[in-house]
């Protein structure tokens, strides 16, 4: 398996939603193999068999990588491409690859690479190197099945297949579509419609994906399968958080970028505020519309009432949880979407846009369009005034994401594993 | 002969508009005027106006021997004055007829039997009475929304007045006892129950379309051949349905209508049954044996209980915060709230709440709106808090005060009134005593008045007699009169002392009567 990132180490979604599966396999009596462009050593591998990509050394001689090197010379990907970052830092470290350059193209020769294990700065070329890792890992491990998360271990998925003839399954977390809106890098589609094309299998997080996947790459529905993710049950005892205020919490978590919506959320939220003045809402997160969200919030004369706590992790997400009375992801375009789910872990009843993926699964949580702040407005109000309605909610929500596990989830996946041997 | 008994149920509720919570104290308006139209225009098209001509066809080939019954509830008829007046009056032609019995309901197809046995009676009422406006009959028939029915519910209606009350033929309330005869209410024998025949009411309301049903395609034939094998000593069977089971569940390619008008034809030409009313039917038949239902039915799924409109968290909550405020209710006069009230009670509301079928939700989300239940609930929750908003504005608060304000007038008439009275009363019994007393005077009684009184009644009696009355007086009559007496009067008197013995005693006596008689006149 290939992945990008692994627990503690990580920056979005894909690391956690890689740890699960591989648990979940595992209980399935999968071994997994994973490869990290970059271990430290403090990661999780009860599940799993952690290879450092670092690690691996590699004999240029071996004319198979020469060539596969020429073969994805020609996926070369530009270079200002850097996912999941917002403009400043972009520029923060482009300055900052400026110095790193010099030594890495020494590095591309020398006999182990050095992975920052992040994204961002030397992206394409980390991608291409990883390549030539997994490369170097599929020729010398045991293995059935190749599986590689989202388009920047794709090359290396590729790059395995090739070497080992062995199948491969693609796996889509997110797509360019749903990463940039209509202002797609080039470079990142043809490189995941390739992965598409050459695996044997496509997974979808859900059928949102699936759909985008057939019609925006026009890949073969037949190949194409939607497993949706799920979240590992939480093993920490509730904690009762004490609350500094009285009112009602209203939270939005997530990154503050264009796809998440976060300007609905403060729309909605200065409608419910005009009806009930004892409500407040946090905004849990960073990114490049931060400065935006802020300067309408002042003008919406509500600062008093909403907050922002910039990015949280780890027990501090379960802290905002624990004094949330509400949880609203109102994305623009979400893939599938996990955080709801930890929400309603904590009890935390929800809001979710129809436009994300975890929609099509859940049943107790509200729905509404990304769109319609009066929809969303009314039923954050009818979650904080309706008793009726968090009593429904403690009832089977939390009792509805614990039968989401991933054990569960992984036997979709198996099944996909099963249908290319 | 044995007989069939068709009822058809008739409803439409007024379903709400989305209705945000900022609507909640600006906007009163509720209801999806849009939607309601359409459907009940569609419905109108595709069912009421269709399956009316064809009731009413029949009826005209077959006279007497033809006969159903309906009940329209109060929302519904209200939506066809409002969007099919045709429809309304094809309704009226079937009640010109005589062929069709109209059934009683509560007018907004409530649930109120379950809460508040006042708002029952109150809604079948005007159910009543708006079925006699439209219908020109005063039903004698009930039948509950959703033919809920228990003990309770049926002691109730026998309560109002009713002989017959239609419900659900539930298995677990009958057990191995059949549906096919007349029962009567367990508290009070004297309301008889009509049970619905479940399974060939559902023959043709659920399963006549479903191919992977083994008996599809449903055939008159086969029916009266089901009918037949029915015990022979079984005396009716119920076939309770939707109206709109016609034309709008079950599509007219389905075969549906041709079914119904063939059905009688093969009904009088292979069997020995025939189709009554519930009312004939009350009067023709007696009760086998009384049924127990301690716990509420109905005729929905297949538990046949409340769970589809009562029992979840929302449900309840929504229910018992709607029949929090009926008390409220009670001196509220304002047409629009009134009307409000009943529209909020309908059923409807509270089966689109219902979390049931969160996995197999296909049949029920044809007649639901909503996505979910969350926000059918949000959405009557927002409306709710609006009209009970608007209920303690205008009916509560000003009724209260108005009340407060005629009370004290009220108390203060009354006040005035009773004081008049009791002075007048008092005054008649003063006089009373008073006369009695007077008319018991007599010389003797002179000695506790007036010297004021003793003078008057001087001036107004003979002197002559008095002075030879005095001389038989006791002496404390004397001690009062004498000093009261005039010079002259007093010097006679000394003289006539003498004479005494010459006074006769009858004149002494008929003296005493005269001057008895004038002090009597003194004190009236």
């Amino acid at each position: 398996m290939f992945g990008w990132e692994f627990p503690p180490h990580i920056t979005g979604g894909l690391g956690t939603a890689c740890y699960g599966m591989t648990k979940g396999l595992m209980k399935h009596d999968v071994e997994v193999l994973f490869v990290v462009p970059k271990a430290y050593g403090d990661e999780d591998q009860e599940a799993v068999r952690l290879i450092n990509a670092s690690d691996i050394s590699i004999d240029f001689k071996d004319k198979k990588y020469e060539e596969y090197w020429q073969r994805i010379t020609y996926m070369e990907i530009g270079s200002n491409l850097i996912p999941y970052v917002g403009p400043e830092e972009f520029r923060r470290i482009m300055e900052a690859k400026e110095l790193e350059s010099i030594t890495s193209e020494d590095s591309v020769l020398s006999e182990k690479f050095e992975f920052s294990g992040k994204y961002g700065t030397d992206l394409m070329d980390e991608v291409k190197r990883y390549a030539l890792i997994a490369s170097a890992v599929a020729a010398t491990s045991d293995f059935d099945v190749i599986h590689a998360h989202d388009w920047l271990t794709y090359a290396a998925g590729i790059a395995a297949k090739s070497v080992s003839g062995k199948p491969l399954v693609v796996h889509m977390h997110a797509t360019e579509f749903d990463r940039s809106g209509e202002n797609i890098n080039q470079n990142v589609y043809d490189l995941e419609r390739r992965g598409m094309e050459e695996a044997d299998r496509v997974i979808a997080v859900s059928n949102m994906t699936r759909k985008i996947v057939i019609e925006r790459y026009g890949i073969d529905p037949n190949k194409v399968f939607t497993a949706y993710n799920a979240v590992e049950p939480s093993d920490k005892p509730d904690q009762n958080y004490q609350r500094g205020v009285k009112d009602k919490v209203v939270t939005f978590l997530g990154r503050i970028t264009f796809q998440k919506g976060p300007d609905y959320f403060v729309e909605a939220a200065r409608k419910v505020l005009d009806k009930d003045p004892n409500v407040r809402f946090v905004m849990a997160g960073s990114g490049d519309m931060l400065n935006k969200i802020i300067k309408r919030v002042a003008e919406l004369k509500m600062a008093d009432r909403f907050h922002f706590t910039g990015f949280l992790k780890g027990d501090d997400v379960d802290h905002m949880f624990g004094l949330s009375d509400v949880f609203v992801m109102p994305s623009v375009s979400e893939p599938f979407g996990i955080v709801p789910l930890e929400a309603m872990r904590s009890n935390v009843p929800v809001v979710i846009s129809r436009q994300s993926g975890v929609s099509e699964i859940l049943v107790h949580a509200l729905k509404i369009d990304f769109w319609d702040v009066d929809a969303m407005a009314d039923s954050i109000y009818g979650l904080l005034h309706y008793e009726g309605l968090s009593k429904m909610f403690r009832r089977y929500g939390k009792e509805e994401v614990d039968n989401l596990k991933w054990e569960n989830a992984a036997v979709k996946i198996k099944e996909v594993y099963e249908s290319v041997l | 002969m044995r007989s069939i008994c068709f009822y058809f149920q008739v409803h439409q509720p007024y379903r709400l508009r989305t209705y945000r919570f900022f609507d909640i104290g600006s906007n009163h308006h509720y209801y999806d005027e849009q939607q309601n139209r359409f459907i009940m225009r569609r419905v109108a098209d595709k069912c009421y106006l269709p399956m009316n001509k064809l009731l009413l066809d029949l009826i005209n080939e077959y006279g007497s021997a033809f006969k159903v019954s309906f009940s329209i509830s109060g929302t519904a008829l209200d939506q066809f004055e409002a969007y099919a007046p045709d429809v309304l009056d094809s309704y009226k032609a079937l009640a010109a007829t005589g062929n069709v019995e109209f059934i009683a309901e509560t007018y907004g197809h409530a649930l109120a039997a379950l809460k508040s046995k006042e708002e029952f009676f109150e809604q079948v009422e005007m159910h009543k009475r708006k079925v006699e406006q439209h219908f020109g009959q005063l039903p004698t028939t009930f039948r509950n929304t959703e033919l809920i029915y228990s003990d309770e519910i049926g002691a109730m209606v026998s309560e109002m007045g009713f002989k017959l009350m239609l419900t659900e033929g539930a298995k677990h309330v009958l057990g191995w006892k059949s549906p096919n005869y007349m029962y009567a209410n367990a508290i009070n024998p004297k309301l008889k129950l009509l049970l619905k025949n479940f399974r060939l009411s559902d023959d043709i309301a659920f399963r006549f379309s479903e191919q992977s049903w083994g008996e599809w395609p449903l055939t008159t034939e086969k029916f009266v051949d089901w009918l037949n094998d029915i015990d022979p000593k079984e005396e009716v069977v119920n076939l309770f349905m939707d109206y709109e089971t016609f034309g709008e569940h079950q599509w007219p390619e389905t075969g549906i209508f041709d079914f119904m008008r063939a059905l009688p034809a093969r009904v009088f030409s292979h069997s020995d049954f025939t189709f009554n009313t519930p009312s004939e039917l009350a009067e023709k038949l007696q009760p086998v044996s009384s049924v127990h239902v301690p716990y509420p039915i109905s005729w929905a799924d297949e538990e046949r209980d409340l769970t589809a409109w009562l029992g979840n968290e929302l449900q309840d909550e929504a229910f018992d915060k709607l029949y929090s405020i009926k008390h409220k209710l009670d001196h509220c006069t304002d047409p629009d709230i009134i009307r409000d009230w009943r529209y909020l009670q309908t059923s409807d509301h509270f089966y689109y709440m219902c979390t049931k079928w969160f996995s197999d939700g296909d049949v029920h989300k044809y007649f639901n709106p909503y996505g979910t239940p969350y926000e059918a609930f949000i959405n009557y929750m927002n409306v709710l808090s609006d009209f009970m908003i608007r209920v303690d504005e205008e009916c509560q608060e000003s009724s209260f005060q108005e009340n407060l304000d005629q009370t004290i007038e009220k108390a203060a008439e009354l006040g005035k009134v009773v004081k008049d009275k009791t002075v007048e009363i008092g005054k008649k019994v003063k006089k009373k005593v008073k006369d009695a007393k007077v008319n018991e005077m007599s010389l003797k009684d002179v000695a506790s008045m007036s010297n004021a009184k003793i003078k008057e009644l001087l001036r107004s009696v003979d002197v002559d007699e008095l002075l030879v009355v005095l001389q038989d007086a006791g002496e404390d009559v004397r001690d009062r009169i004498i000093p009261n007496l005039g010079v002259r009067a007093k010097k006679k008197y000394e003289q006539l002392q003498g004479e005494l013995k010459k006074v006769k005693k009858s004149d002494i006596k008929k003296y005493t009567a005269n001057i008895e008689k004038e002090l009597r006149n003194l004190f009236k």
